[in-house]
């Protein structure tokens, strides 16, 4: 194999293997921080057990997120080197000021507030965990600003080789950056509300700790709901930049073959990429697409024909992505607004409780697809338009990489297995019951 | 010009800002299977780096992150170069990073032995491999003009470079020792106080022999001919590590613990301000050596970063400071027994 693949293969393992535990990292420190403070300001003991129980399961997630977020940093220059050199100007910056202004806030804090129980006011304690909170949402825009300018590279110009770096503010404003924050934001909360849920759930099905957990999924579920809504509207707004400026990926994800006015979109899809057609149409949509993208039925769309072949993403892994997003997101707002019809009387529909504990892992499939949609769908660039991927890699022995990817697959696999382990532990044993006080 | 030299110089000042917070962790890590008796100690030693070790990790996040900000040549010839050497790095601050929070988490003896051996290995392994790495630096490596390197892990772990492992290793170690006697009582501490007498000795003789062998394996010293001021520094550095004994004796912990960071603030420098302009020397051909003039980030990058790193450092370390004064003094039973605790 080579140098180029296996290095794309070791990226793509330790980012997903991240991404798992980054948006609950974002989304539970915030529900956290939210229970510490109604528990500071109420005074009620629920609230500072719901604190203690969802923390601990936070921690656990945020040791194995933390860890495979350091080898992210170092890949750019271990496997990455041509990348680094041509555009380390405009997008090393970004990623030492999400290090220096959001990830030593976040590291730092943690400690504070493990340990700091005893030390800190009861006010300052939970202080300190909307620190954490915060730091951890703006290291997301940071790493997704640099993303951004991957996806759509602006404010560089090409000098002595390599591109250089020209208006901060524009790579800083880059509306594509900011899009896929706002995004993958959305995203998080959604997944941990379904995490949040799904743990109530289990728990209500066998009537444990039921005011607790009642309590602990009606804030999830509310949360829930309004991410799920903002996700998919706000994944619309998103589509439309992409039409704007990635169009290959655009015609990738809807398996648009050739450019045309009213373009359909298809409610299901089997790309050929060998014969430049669809092996499969289902519910076509006339229009639909053109309308979505351009939010005019008759706009003309570019298909995949406009691009010569090498330059098109893989437009079968693009489209499933794609696809198995939407249809999940058009899930949990279903499923988020049953929830708000029974909020009240969750005992008495098991059914709907099990469906809950049973859809945990489904938003971490609809995150990670979106992950795979937004970097597979920009192959074979590594900068959109600008650099491609192929003349990224480091020029280092494959046999190297070879090894590596084999120790992150052994250690991720076993760190991953120890982190959900423990993490259904503690969910499973549940809250230290509180003293009811008379 | 002005821009690279101040960048040169902050780059050295992260890496020297790591070593001191994050090497008393691998000392500690490193000393934990000798020195703790039983799991009592091995949770105070633990605990004694407990609330400020994550925080103190993020000085090589940063290091890393404004190397590829302000040399992006640099950082993409060291880490593919040094490819196996930080992956092994990286693995094994994994490993210990996990193996805190996971080790006290359930109660079977297996277990915790695992994560106590991933803890040790995750500490001997980045203090060891560091100083290879830097003492290759200091050597230089043999990388073309392309930027190309010629070896393997293997020819990094010549005996210069692993003179600088050893001398790491045992900066760390001492720097880790006296930290557990300040943090720690009774016999643990007393065990710790004697380590570090102990290891005060084999410090010094892996230093001089250091310093010996720089002279033979390296240009480091062509600076400081040129300059005869600038061996002030090594004089500096001599009496830290002469002040770490003086307090050791003196029983003023924190105070030695203090020199021991000064002295591996100026072990740092003494390389830097040899290798300078220099930060990646090659070994075969001096044409392709990369320096902070070659390797740097435009002017307007440059400016940025300065920017941000002066607003953020001391922000940083004011919250830093904080941390450790609100866990200062030592772990006590009381510690242990909170549901907090490793």
């Amino acid at each position: 194999m080579d140098v180029v693949l296996l290095s794309r293969l070791q990226f793509a393992a330790a980012t997903i293997f991240h991404f798992l535990f980054v948006p609950l990292t974002i989304g539970l420190s915030t529900l956290v921080a939210y229970m510490e403070t109604q528990y500071v300001r109420t005074g009620d003991e629920t609230y500072l057990a719901m604190t203690k129980f969802w923390g601990k399961l936070f921690l656990i997630n945020f040791a194995v997120g933390v860890v495979t977020g350091i080898t992210l940093e170092f890949q750019f220059g271990t496997n990455w080197s041509g990348y680094s050199a041509y555009v380390g100007d405009v997008f090393g910056s970004l990623l030492a000021i999400e290090a220096t202004a959001a990830f030593f806030l976040e590291s730092t804090m943690i400690g504070v507030w493990v340990f700091g129980w005893r030390k800190l006011s009861k006010k300052a304690h939970a202080t300190v965990m909307w620190l954490i909170a915060g730091a951890s949402t703006l290291s997301a825009v940071w790493i997704l600003i640099a993303n951004g300018w991957m996806q759509h590279p602006v404010g560089f110009d090409i000098q002595n080789g390599r591109a250089e770096l020209v208006s901060f503010l524009q790579v800083v404003l880059n509306k594509f950056g900011w899009m896929i924050f706002l995004h993958v934001i959305a995203g998080a909360f959604v997944l941990t509300a379904f995490f949040v849920m799904g743990i109530s759930a289990f728990h209500l099905l066998k009537k444990q700790q039921v005011e607790f957990f009642t309590r602990s999924f009606k804030i999830a579920l509310f949360t829930g709901f309004v991410a799920a809504v903002l996700v998919v509207v706000h994944g619309d707004f998103h589509a439309a930049h992409v039409a704007e400026v990635q169009p290959a990926k655009l015609a990738a994800m809807e398996t648009l073959w050739e450019t045309q006015p009213k373009a359909p979109v298809y409610l299901f899809s089997i790309p050929d990429e060998e014969k430049e057609a669809n092996l499969i149409e289902i519910g076509k949509i006339p229009g639909l697409l053109s309308f979505l993208a351009f939010k005019n039925v008759d706009a003309e769309v570019r298909g995949l024909k406009e691009f010569p072949k090498e330059d098109r993403p893989p437009v079968f892994i693009s489209s499933l992505a794609f696809k198995g997003m939407v249809g999940l997101g058009t899930y949990f707002i279903f499923i988020t607004l049953v929830g708000l019809f029974v909020r009240n009387r969750l005992t008495e529909f098991p059914l709907f409780l099990k469906i809950i504990m049973f859809s945990i892992p489904l938003p971490y499939v609809a995150n990670e697809l979106g992950w795979i949609l937004a970097e597979v769908g920009r192959q074979p660039w590594i900068v959109y338009g600008m650099m491609k991927t192929a003349d990224a890699a480091s020029p280092v022995d494959p046999v190297q990489v070879a090894i590596s990817l084999a120790g992150f697959i052994l250690v991720y696999g076993l760190l991953g297995a120890a982190g959900f382990y423990l993490m259904a532990q503690n969910a499973k044993k549940g809250p230290v019951p509180v003293e009811e006080e008379v | 010009m002005e821009l690279q030299i101040t960048w040169f110089f902050l780059w050295g000042l992260l890496w020297a800002i790591f070593f001191v917070t994050d090497g008393f962790d691998f000392g500690i890590g490193t000393l934990m299977p000798f020195l703790a008796k039983n799991d009592t100690e091995k949770r105070v030693m633990l605990n004694a780096m407990g609330p400020l070790w994550d925080g103190n990790e993020v000085w090589l996040i940063a290091a890393g992150g404004v190397t590829f900000a302000a040399f992006p040549i640099l950082y993409a010839t060291m880490f593919s170069a040094l490819y196996s050497a930080l992956m092994l790095i990286l693995f094994a601050l994994i490993l210990r990073g996990v193996a805190m929070e996971f080790r006290g988490k359930v109660e079977n003896v297996i277990w915790r032995q695992v994560w106590d051996f991933c803890v040790f290995f995750g500490s001997v392994v980045p203090a060891v491999l560091f100083g290879v790495a830097f003492a290759n630096f200091f050597k230089g490596i043999p990388i073309d003009a392309e930027g190309i390197y010629h070896g393997n892990l293997f020819s990094l772990l010549n005996g210069y470079g692993l003179l600088g492992g050893l001398l790491f290793l045992f900066l760390f170690l001492e720097h880790g020792a006296l930290w557990l006697s300040i943090k720690s009582d009774g016999d643990l501490h007393d065990r710790a106080v004697r380590t570090a007498h102990g290891l005060w000795w084999i410090l010094i003789a892996v230093a001089l022999l250091f310093l010996t062998a720089t002279r033979f394996e390296t240009r480091l010293y062509d600076n400081y001919y040129a300059n005869p001021v600038l061996f002030l520094l090594v004089l500096i550095n001599l009496a830290a590590f002469l002040q770490v004994k003086w307090f050791l004796i003196k029983k003023a912990y924190f105070t030695a613990w203090f020199s021991s960071a000064l002295a591996i603030i100026c072990c740092t420098f003494f390389g830097l301000i040899g290798l300078f302009p220099n930060m990646l020397p090659s070994s075969v051909d001096r044409a392709a050596d990369i320096t902070a003039l070659n390797a740097s980030s435009s002017p307007l990058t440059l400016k940025i970063m300065l920017t941000v790193v002066i607003i953020f450092i001391p922000i940083i370390l004011a919250y830093q400071i904080w941390a450790y004064n609100l866990f200062k003094g030592k772990v006590t039973k009381a510690d242990l027994a909170a549901e907090d605790a490793y």
